[in-house]
């Protein structure tokens, strides 16, 4: 089982979810996210005092899934959340080790 | 006499005028962050109470009853002993306690007004001390010597509503203050973001539509010079807030919601001295270089590096010099200024500027220094951090999270 962590332009979202939900992916987790990468952050003004702002706004989804799906989600993460412009973002892909489902107990790949 | 009329204006305006403090509260309570929202709400709001106390005892009677040598009043009317529902000195047209009322609540803004300099690190003790001090030996003596027959008046200085007497002297108050009191921990090296712009628009309307009772009030009755200084004080006003839009468009390349808000009140601050004075074309001129004006003064602070957190001096102080002088220049009803032949006019207005700004300075200057050497004026280093709200008042401005 992997763990796939994409951090996404918000308002890619919907569309990522979408692509993900029609491949056949049951669950994920959204965060609201702040941070920095080659992307840079933008000027605020307010009245004399300018501010850089860093820290950009961003999403990330976290989604588990068997490894043999992992090239499959992470294409269709590309293929939904990509413009082509600076700050896309990134995906990171972790080994898991199990899975527990609450309710029931169940774990593995039967809990994703 | 007293007019029905007059005396239902004069009411109304005098509520209007109560709006402006709680509505200064909403506009400095947004720039602030948020963990100090509730204590710069509280030094606005709680004049409400404290001058209202010291106007009954003494303040009125010092302000308006008699005069000793043009400096200061009597304290014929301490306890407002004789101010009752006939008509008194200021106007035969409405009750003596009305013209009192009114003028309380523009020396409950005055001070409140002052806060936004040394907005986020004042101990709240040494701010009630401070505004008891500073109402009674600063705006007392001002406002004695512009309108309750002091030198100022006699010697023809023109202040419709206060140009002088409250925006000036609070501006110059305010200098002294960020000066003597020292820069917010992490000024310039950590970002001050205003933490709600929305509450600052609100309070900002909130000014300028309790300002059409300061201004047009001012002319204690229910008549052509109201409407006049009621009209110039919305052209002057809109006028200010574009100009102010523009130029920060040019030198930073965005228009701001704050800017239209700030420009709004650096209007009324400049129309204020001339309202009743003026025409239409003169309050264009007015508020055009009020937003100007002001908004270079705010670049200037950046320069000269004191912490005026909310930018009192370059709005206020600014703001109300020009609005001085520019009565100077266009007074055309009721006065006659330098563009209509009378430069003695702007002479008078120097003079009363000039004065205004060295006593303000001078005595809020010493009030300061002695609150500071001992009880103290800061808040500690700690309790800074933590914020005003719940370090000095036990309580948070918003608990949804």
């Amino acid at each position: 089982m992997k763990k796939i962590e994409a951090v996404i332009k918000p308002f890619k979202l919907e569309e990522v979810k979408e692509e993900l939900q029609a491949m056949g992916i049951t669950g994920m987790t959204v965060t609201e996210v702040k941070g920095f990468g080659r992307q840079k952050g933008h000027r605020e003004i307010y009245r004399g005092a300018e501010y850089e702002v860093d820290f950009v706004p961003k999403v990330k989804l976290e989604i588990v899934v068997p490894a043999e799906m992992t090239d499959r989600v992470v294409e269709a993460i590309i293929k939904s959340a990509r413009t082509g412009k600076i700050g896309d973002g990134k995906i990171f892909i972790l080994p898991l080790e199990d899975v527990i489902r609450i309710r029931t107990g169940e774990s593995g790949k039967e809990a994703i | 006499m007293i007019s029905s009329g007059d005396t239902a204006w004069m009411l109304i305006s005098t509520a209007l005028v109560m709006l402006m403090t709680p509505g200064l509260a909403l506009f400095y309570g947004g720039l602030v962050r948020s963990k100090n929202v509730l204590g710069t709400m509280m030094q606005s709001f709680i004049c409400l109470g404290i001058v209202s106390i010291i106007w009954v005892l003494y303040g009125y009677s010092l302000a308006f009853g008699g005069d000793i040598n043009g400096l200061i009043g009597t304290l014929q009317w301490a306890g407002l002993k004789g101010v009752g529902l006939e008509p008194g000195p200021y106007s035969d047209k409405i009750p003596h306690l009305l013209f009192c009322a009114f003028q309380l609540m523009f020396a409950i803004i005055t001070p409140a007004l002052i806060t936004g300099a040394f907005a986020e690190r004042m101990k709240f003790s040494a701010y009630i001390l401070f505004i008891i001090l500073w109402s009674t030996f600063v705006y007392l003596p001002v406002c004695h010597w512009v309108w309750g027959g002091g030198w100022l008046g006699k010697l023809g200085a023109l202040d419709f509503a206060g140009g002088t007497v409250i925006h000036l002297n609070s501006g110059i108050a305010a200098l002294t203050a960020a000066i003597i009191i020292g820069k917010r921990k992490g000024f310039h090296t950590s970002p001050f973001y205003p933490h709600n712009i929305t509450m600052t628009v609100l309070g900002a309307s909130l000014l300028w539509f309790g300002w059409f009772g300061f201004n047009a009030g001012s002319a204690l009755a229910s008549n052509g010079t109201a409407v006049l200084a009621f009209f110039t004080t919305q052209i002057a006003t809109g006028t200010a807030s574009l100009s102010w839009v523009i130029t920060e468009r040019i030198i930073r390349g965005k228009p701001t919601m704050l800017g239209a808000a700030s420009g709004a009140v650096a209007g009324l601050v400049a129309i204020t001295p001339a309202a009743g004075f003026v025409g239409s074309t003169a309050a264009i001129i007015i508020g055009f270089f009020a937003g100007i004006i002001c908004y270079l003064g705010i670049l200037a602070k950046e320069r000269l590096g004191y912490d005026d957190s909310l930018d009192v001096v370059a709005i206020h102080g600014a703001g109300g010099l020009w609005g001085a002088l520019a009565t100077g220049l266009l007074a055309s009803f009721g006065g006659t200024g330098l563009l209509f032949g009378n430069p003695h006019q702007l002479s008078v207005q120097v003079i009363g500027a000039v004065s205004a700004m060295a006593y303000s300075g001078i005595v809020t200057s010493i009030i300061l220094l002695g609150v500071k050497h001992t009880i103290g004026l800061r808040v500690s280093e700690e309790e800074e951090i933590q914020g005003l709200d719940v370090s000095l008042h036990g309580e948070a401005g918003y608990s949804i999270r």
